[in-house]
């Protein structure tokens, strides 16, 4: 893929998800702190398919923003072409098993497998 | 090399005060590491750096390893660090650091060819790279018109961005360069935008499409340390800026 889509795609995840945490920060001050994390209110939020979804999308966007900002990183660390393959497509292994493994988490709590 | 030479000069006239000059010394050659020499040199409210360097070389130290040439800023051959900081040598006075002691150290992200002098095929690879001459098919002889007209607008367009002396020192002070030995740096970036930007040429999208990699544009993070130091005033810092409003569909 080309730089450039790379980082359209790196600062439109940014902006997306500054509106969305906001959104998921206001519904969580719809309650307290500490009551927003007891265990049936932490479910019930999962169950809600329109937050969880949300949450999903949130989770997409952060870990294509942060992994690709962690390929950037190691990129300017060293260089060299192995290592830098092995970055890019680490981070796209990493990307997706964060994906994977956070959305096993949504779809498993949400049909009520926990 | 821990030597120190403390060598008084004589001063020349009464007007004249004294400071000590600290070179970085290293020849890549025989030394494991630099040191510095230290240097009492006189001078005036008008001595450049790059001037009282010459007196050590001339009265004390003739090895001091120093590029230099048009000495009135001009040919780009002088860049150093002064007290810290990325400058011309001939472009800056001793009275204006307000120090009594003057440290010259060769340019950073550079290899050092030996004390103040540092090689410079890097950038002008990178330079070459981006094309940095104007792009189309006809030619000023084929067409009708005696030249390329542009408006005065026109040139205000790209004018101050070709004030660059390739001096060196915006790659010098920027910190990607200091980590990613493959980023094209500023003072490549800043041309790409020269040309980009000039309404004769029309070589835009091969140009984008070269500093749109891995190691290119992108990865500048908006320090902005190489717009502070040019001595030109070509603010790369912008012209990246500007070239990016091209890649993100702001400017065509
Ligand atoms: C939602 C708020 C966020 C915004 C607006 C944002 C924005 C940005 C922007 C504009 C860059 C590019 C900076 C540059 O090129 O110099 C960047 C880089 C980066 N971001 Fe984010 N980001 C946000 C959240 C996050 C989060 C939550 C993470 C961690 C998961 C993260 C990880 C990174 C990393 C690792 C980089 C690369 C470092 C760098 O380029 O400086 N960001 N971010
Ligand atoms: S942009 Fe300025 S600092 Fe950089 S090489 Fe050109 S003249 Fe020197
Ligand atoms: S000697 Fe030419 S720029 Fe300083």
């Amino acid at each position: 893929m080309r730089e450039s889509t790379i980082m359209k795609i790196h600062y439109g995840t940014a902006l997306a998800a500054v509106a969305l945490v906001a959104v998921h920060i206001l519904m969580r001050l719809t309650q307290g702190f500490a009551e927003s994390l007891e265990y049936e209110n932490v479910l019930a939020n999962y169950k809600f398919i329109p937050y969880a979804a949300m949450l999903e999308l949130i989770l997409i966007l952060l870990s294509v923003h942060g992994f690709n900002g962690l390929r950037v990183i190691l990129l300017e660390l060293k260089q060299g072409r192995i290592y830098e393959k092995a970055v890019s497509y680490g981070c796209l292994a990493a990307m997706i098993g964060l994906i994977a493994y956070g959305s096993r988490t949504i779809i498993m709590t949400n049909m009520g497998m926990v | 090399m821990a030597q120190v030479s403390s060598i008084s000069n004589e001063q020349t006239s009464p007007t004249s005060k004294l400071i000590t000059l600290r070179i970085s010394r290293f020849n890549p050659e025989h030394d494991e590491s630099s040191g510095f020499m230290e240097f009492s040199v006189s001078y005036e409210k008008w001595t450049t750096v790059l001037e009282a360097i010459l007196d050590v070389k001339k009265h004390h130290d003739h090895s001091v390893g120093v590029r230099y040439s048009c000495r009135q800023a001009t040919c780009g051959s002088c860049g150093m660090i002064i007290n810290g900081k990325p400058r011309l040598a001939c472009f800056t006075k001793i009275s204006e650091l307000n120090s009594d002691v003057v440290t010259v150290e060769p340019m950073n992200n550079f290899p050092i060819i030996r004390d103040l002098a540092v090689k410079f095929e890097k950038l002008f690879d990178t330079h070459q790279k981006i094309k940095p001459y104007l792009i189309r098919d006809d030619t000023e002889i084929e067409s009708n018109e005696k030249e390329f007209l542009q408006s005065p607008e026109e040139v205000e367009q790209y004018i101050q961005f070709a004030n660059c002396i390739k001096c060196g020192l915006c790659n010098s002070a920027c910190p990607t360069m200091a980590t990613d030995s493959s980023f094209v740096g500023p003072q490549a970036l800043a041309q790409a935008y020269r040309y980009v930007a000039d309404s004769r040429d029309k070589g835009k999208d091969s140009r984008l499409k070269i500093i749109d990699d891995s190691h290119g544009i992108w990865r500048c993070h908006f320090a902005g340390s190489c717009s502070q130091v040019c001595p030109k005033g070509v603010d790369p810092a912008m012209g990246i800026q500007l070239l990016r409003g091209y890649m993100l569909g702001f400017r065509s």
